[in-house]
């Protein structure tokens, strides 16, 4: 019953991965950067909701309103540094994020103390499969949130004057620029749309797990590593691909031991990018 | 010109060996000076001349930290109990046993980190550019967690090395590390210099431009890829034993596996001092260490926002150097030739 368990924890825990990693894909696809820093961003929106949670506001409000700030975040980063960097090499926009993600990192650190927090939220819990299975409604909650919100934002990118900008943007900037799109205006509005993502992801994961300032690149790393095995663009490629980890890591938790489990992530990364790499010479080809 | 070059070499080997003298006080800050200029020099071997941008070369400094402490123990006494706490205090090194230790924990500190670059080089060097900067990130960060979980080697507690030995002088310690680090720093000087002179340094560059042109020339791109990769790793895992013995306390994250400082300082000195030259790294490393030395203090507890937008300004304004930003001023300098009435039509169209 075990397996169940993890198996079940993994997928809920995987929705909120895949949640991310939509928006690395999003800001990848749109403005060809790798953005270090969006776990960093994660665990921003995480103390948002935290924040609330101290000041006695439910923190499930904390998935309205920690987007909503983050947005604004966003642009700011992206008006202050993602703009000098989108037409460069892609090292240059990975090395200026890292920069962007220590200095996130120290300044929570700062703000918010170095201690491992969580906003209760009262949830309670569930027990399926007579008492054998426990799950927290929290992890519920969330799961079911993240899916509120990336079928909201597919149906946005699909219908909205906005969407569409941004896809003829991703499409070809420059066609999209002769044709009137401001692409200045849709990749600041890009970023911010990345960041109000791991807000909401952040706020849930205050809710559901814990939150400590240094923990933002793990899930950079993860979110990277869903979007290179989904490919750019494949939506049910990403929810599936992140909650394929979200299984893999509950496993890894349980048959390795917890102080593993980062370790494990980031192997597993590197096995992908191998596996990847074989692949591919044998076409004469290489990752792209 | 030789000549002139001549003199400076010389006013650098005379003043390194007589800093320790002339400023005591220093001796440490310029014992990490110098590890700082060899992970610079050897990322640049890399990144700069190669163009494989690596976070990962943290990899083969702790790896190199870590052999160069347990052997340096183990070659005596039981490995186990010494770092399962107290093991310093019961086991005591004679001088003898002391250097005869670190030097072959140096050896292995090399050589072991070069072997392991030799075997996933070719796994890892078959990716490119970005991929290959995060594959080697990930690889930094897991060896840091996995480390932080072995048990024989310290775990999460940490590693005490070999504490100096009791001579009579007060001040040997010091000395006995600044000198080591400065012998290696020379060492690897002289042999990047002499590897920067020959056929190889020409290959990396080729690669760096366009690795499928040069494939199509008929250089076997995997194999200098890898003795490249190898060399940096050689001289990293020299610098993480020093460093190790220096520090005096080895813990996963926060002192050998640092991707967080180590692992982004050598992207940015050589960056900050201009990727692919020889002397870019040197000067960079110096600046740099001179402005976190010199700084670090008035940002105290702020020193990391003060690094996150070091990097970022330096990054975003500066991505060419200081040898690049030379080397656009004075072209003669460096050996190019220059057409007069060439730049002067550039610059009425600037």
């Amino acid at each position: 019953m075990l397996t169940l368990q993890a198996v079940l924890d993994g997928l809920l825990l995987g929705i909120l991965f895949a949640l991310i990693a939509y928006g690395m894909a999003l800001q990848w696809g749109v403005m060809n950067i790798i953005n270090i820093a969006q776990g960093d961003l994660v665990i921003l929106g995480g103390y948002i909701a935290y924040f609330m949670y101290l000041y006695g506001i439910h923190p499930g409000w904390g998935v309205i309103v920690s987007p909503i700030i983050m947005y604004f975040v966003g642009v700011v980063i992206y008006k202050l540094v993602i703009n000098k960097v989108v037409d460069r090499d892609l090292f240059i926009s990975i090395l200026a994020t890292f920069g962007i993600s220590i200095l996130f990192m120290q300044l929570m650190n700062f703000a918010f103390g170095a201690d491992v927090v969580l906003a209760n939220s009262g949830y309670g819990t569930t027990m399926l499969f007579d008492n054998s299975v426990t799950l927290p409604n929290s992890k519920i909650f969330s799961a079911f949130i993240s899916i509120v919100f990336a079928i909201g934002l597919v149906v946005y990118m699909k219908k909205s004057k906005l969407g569409r900008a941004i896809r003829a943007t991703a499409q070809n900037a420059r066609a999209a620029k002769i044709l009137g799109v401001d692409t200045e205006k849709v990749y600041a509005a890009t970023f911010g749309i990345n960041a109000a993502l791991c807000g909401v992801a952040g706020a849930l994961i205050s809710i559901t797990f814990t939150i400590h300032p240094y923990m933002g690149l793990p899930y950079t790393i993860r979110s990277f590593m869903i979007v290179i095995v989904a490919g750019l663009g494949n939506l049910p490629g990403v929810a599936m691909s992140g909650m394929g980890l979200g299984v893999f890591e509950e496993f890894a938790d349980y048959i390795l031991g917890t102080e593993f489990r980062i370790g494990s992530v980031f192997l597993l990364l590197v096995l992908i990018l191998v596996y990847r790499r074989f692949k591919l010479s044998r076409k004469r080809e290489y990752l792209k | 010109m030789i000549k002139n070059n001549l003199i400076i070499y010389l006013a650098i080997l005379i003043f390194g060996l007589a800093a320790p003298f002339v400023f005591p006080a220093f001796k440490v800050q310029l014992s990490i000076l110098c590890i700082l200029i060899i992970l610079a020099i050897t990322w640049n071997v890399q990144g700069g001349e190669m163009g494989y941008n690596t976070f990962g070369n943290i990899l083969f400094y702790g790896l190199g930290m870590y052999l160069c402490a347990s052997v340096q123990v183990g070659m005596f006494f039981p490995l186990g109990e010494w770092t399962e706490g107290g093991g310093e205090k019961t086991f005591v090194h004679t001088p003898a046993q002391f250097f005869q230790g670190f030097a072959f924990g140096l050896a292995v500190a090399a050589i072991v980190p070069a072997i392991v670059a030799g075997l996933i080089g070719y796994s890892i060097l078959g990716l490119r550019g970005h991929y290959f900067a995060i594959c080697t990130l990930g690889l930094g960060v897991a060896a840091g967690e996995i480390s932080g979980g072995i048990e024989i080697i310290g775990a999460g507690q940490g590693f005490t090395t070999p504490p100096f030995p009791n001579v009579d002088r007060l001040e040997a310690r010091g000395e006995f590390f600044y000198f080591c680090s400065f012998i290696v720093l020379i060492f690897t000087f002289l042999a990047v210099k002499a590897i920067y002179s020959t056929r190889f340094k020409l290959v990396l560059n080729a690669i760096r431009d366009n690795e499928d042109k040069a494939e199509a020339m008929g250089i076997q791109t995997m194999k200098y890829k890898i003795i490249g990769w190898m060399i940096s790793a050689f001289f990293c895992g020299l610098a993480g034993g020093i460093m190790g013995g220096l520090v005096g306390y080895i813990d996963s994250t926060d002192v050998a596996f640092d991707g967080r400082e180590m692992g982004v300082f050598m992207v940015l000195m050589a960056i900050l001092g201009g990727k692919g030259t020889l002397w870019g790294p040197v000067i960079g490393a110096t600046l740099f260490h001179i402005f976190k030395e010199g700084f670090w203090t008035f940002f105290l507890g702020w020193q990391y926002v003060a690094l996150g937008v070091l990097i970022v300004v330096i990054v975003i304004y500066f991505p060419e150097g200081i040898m690049g930003w030379l080397r656009e001023k004075y072209p003669e300098r460096f050996g190019e030739v220059v057409d007069e009435a060439d730049r002067k039509a550039q610059v009425q169209l600037k």
